[in-house]
């Protein structure tokens, strides 16, 4: 007889946490080949198309490092939020609020101020926007109780609302022809781009900076050690003087504006005018939750694993041409790697011992 | 100004019903202790399958019964990764919407703004349904109507009085006195969540067969979110959910009778979300103890730890 038991695992090293969530990504692929089966798509082909159009040519690499951009920006923002359990599902619309913010200043002053100037405010105005919309849901769970996941969620329809009827109202373009969108932001608010693609380097370099500095900030800060403790252990953080009403509001000021930030590039880098909430952001708020998820709510992992989501947003356009798939193919792919990912980390946390006994 | 009453209540009927289907099997759900994140794919899968199957078929019952099957398997993944693996269950919920959301546009996607011509007979109570003003709105509709209402009224006798209602109840407040007591907790809460699967679906059956008669992505529009707040709302009982339900099937309708007074339709689409957002505001000047929440609501159970 085969007798399967399972036993805490009190050690978990690095190596092991890298291998468990390797080997769930690839058990997730062997699933999502057979859902490429069963709608007549050959699997091996179809995953072959998604790697090889996001990373096997140079064209494809640069959109999937665009993409990235957003990913690791909001990413790295919901680690923090995620380690102190608050669950903000809220990125999409921090990110839409952000870049409301962003092309109000840009068409306000980008006519006026010099390049230096409108950039690094549009940014500050894009982290503001995000920030404002992001610490909502922190008041209204500290001093409401309200659950964030609803809150978060309900707030990301009202923002797409209130984007569409500024921009099919009051900040409804002349240049437009009466279609829906603002004017395009004038050359200063412009993010240049590295030549030859459409990676607006200083979103980048921004993105990649703040997961670095919110590593710091989460491993060795005070505020870092305060937002740990409130996720994991409440009753000893009120015990210990946590002030659990700052320590949140700021996360989330942390957490939406580095979604705000997202919104700025995407405006100013990508689009260069506000249209539509569903072209400003293909998704980003949502899928960066499993961005944050894979790197294992460290910020810094944020990186890698933003542009290893971004590859496949960009692999899954590539088969939609290449092979018919429709749009939701993405959301599969996304919905079940994130079901392995929650399942690796079953085995990360518990032994698995298969004992033989004859009876 | 008797017409535009009835009309009104008829649709607030209407908008209410599949609030009320999915909201009742989110309580159920909750109350074992479970919370479930993925109504809103739950629901757009059971909208597509019970579109399809009504199509190729040509009998919305058996669209009703497809889908009802098909919200119950894709919630037993839910049910594994959250009570078996103990895994976190807002990931695991959220997971679930983006699977449910993605299978029903892909399985959709050739189905897509084609017109459904088969009809489901509305159900009409004689003599009733002649009542001035309500007759026609309560006592003639769909049968996702009276199914609605039936279900819940049943599940709220189910928790309140039969001896697998309180098991489904003390388990999620208390699973370890529950399983000294010789109840099988992984059981009861595999069980709540594959029944809260099926009735988030054959709330989506309601919009794709009965309301809109269509499919197209993204046409349960945060119905399934809405849903857990009312959850909420209703304190986690599903009687009360009956007038919660219908409370915010009435807000839906309001954004139309509104728009000819020229109020932008973009602020009018707003209301369903910001009334949730005052709701959850009001119901918090509660007492927080007499909110009844189960004790143990997504917390993982482990069994044998001290």
């Amino acid at each position: 007889m085969i007798r399967l038991s399972f036993t805490d695992r009190y050690k978990i090293t690095r190596v092991r946490t890298l291998m468990t969530n390797i080997f769930s990504l690839a058990a997730g692929l062997a699933v999502i080949s057979i859902i490429f089966l069963i709608a007549g798509v050959n699997p091996l082909f179809a995953i072959t198309e998604i790697f090889q159009g996001s990373f096997g040519s140079i064209y494809g690499f640069k959109e999937t490092i665009t993409k990235a951009i957003p990913l690791i920006l909001i990413g790295a923002g919901l680690t923090l939020a995620f380690r102190a359990k608050f669950w903000n599902i809220g990125a999409e619309g921090q990110l839409l609020m952000g870049a409301i913010f962003s092309t109000w200043t840009g068409l306000a002053f980008g006519n006026t101020l010099p390049s230096f100037v409108i950039i690094p405010l549009m940014f500050a105005a894009g982290f503001l926007g995000g920030a404002l919309w992001g610490i909502i849901p922190a008041i209204l769970k500290i001093k409401y109780a309200i659950n964030e996941v609803i809150s978060t969620l309900m707030l990301n329809y009202i923002c797409a609302h209130i984007l569409t009827m500024l921009i099919v109202g009051p900040w409804k373009g002349a240049s437009r022809f009466g279609f829906p969108g603002t004017d395009n932001l004038p050359d200063a608010a412009i993010l240049s781009v590295i030549p030859g693609s459409r990676i607006h380097y200083v979103t980048l370099i921004l993105a990649i900076a703040c997961a670095a500095v919110l590593t710091i900030i989460i491993y060795r800060t005070r505020f870092g050690y305060e937002a740990r403790v409130v996720g994991e252990n409440p009753d000893a953080g009120k015990y210990a003087g946590i002030n659990f009403f700052k320590t949140t509001l700021i996360l989330m000021a942390i957490s939406g504006g580095l979604a705000g930030l997202a919104g700025v590039g995407e405006v100013a880098g990508i689009h260069h005018y506000l249209s539509y909430p569903a072209s400003v952001s293909s998704g980003y708020g949502f899928t960066a939750i499993i961005v944050a998820w894979l790197a294992k709510l460290n910020p810094l992992y944020a990186v890698v694993s933003g542009i290893f989501f971004a590859g496949i947003l960009v692999g899954g356009d590539a088969i939609q041409i290449s092979l018919g798939l429709p749009a939701a193919t993405v959301e599969i792919v996304n919905g079940t790697l994130l079901i392995f990912l929650i399942m690796g980390d079953y085995f990360l946390h518990n032994r698995l011992s298969i004992t033989f006994s004859h009876t | 100004m008797e017409d535009i009453i009835i009309s009104t209540l008829q649709r607030t009927m209407v908008a209410g019903t599949p609030l009320l289907l999915a909201t009742t099997g989110e309580i159920i759900c909750e109350r074992s202790g479970i919370l479930n994140l993925g109504v809103e794919g739950v629901m757009a899968l059971g909208a597509v399958t019970a579109f399809i199957v009504t199509m190729t078929t040509g009998s919305p019952w058996l669209g009703v019964l497809a889908a009802l099957a098909a919200g119950m398997v894709i919630s037993v993944i839910h049910a594994f990764t959250s009570v078996t693996l103990q895994a976190n269950q807002v990931v695991s919920g959220l997971a679930l919407t983006m699977l449910g959301l993605g299978l029903a546009g892909m399985v959709g996607k050739p189905y897509v703004g084609k017109p459904l011509t088969i009809k489901m007979e509305d159900i009409t109570i004689p003599i009733l349904s002649d009542i001035p003003y309500i007759g026609k709105a309560f006592f003639s509709q769909s049968p996702f109507f009276f199914m609605a209402i039936a279900l819940a009224l049943i599940s709220w006798f189910f928790l309140q009085r039969t001896r697998l209602g309180i098991q489904i109840r003390s388990t999620g407040e208390n699973p370890r006195a529950t399983e000294t007591q010789g109840v099988n907790v992984f059981l009861i809460r595999y069980v709540s969540v594959i029944i809260g699967g099926g009735f988030s679906a054959l709330a989506g059956a309601h919009l794709s067969i009965s309301y809109s008669k269509s499919w197209i992505e993204g046409m349960t529009a945060g119905r399934g979110w809405i849903a857990i707040a009312l959850t909420i709302f209703a304190l986690w009982n599903p009687g009360r959910a009956i007038w919660a339900a219908f409370l915010f099937g009435g807000i839906f309708v309001a954004q139309y009778l509104m728009q000819p007074l020229g109020i932008s339709p973009n602020f009018l689409a707003m209301l369903p979300y910001i009334a949730t957002l005052l709701i959850l505001v009001l119901i918090s000047l509660k007492d927080p103890r007499k909110l009844n929440a189960p004790a143990m609501l997504a917390t993982p159970y482990k069994r044998g730890e001290r």
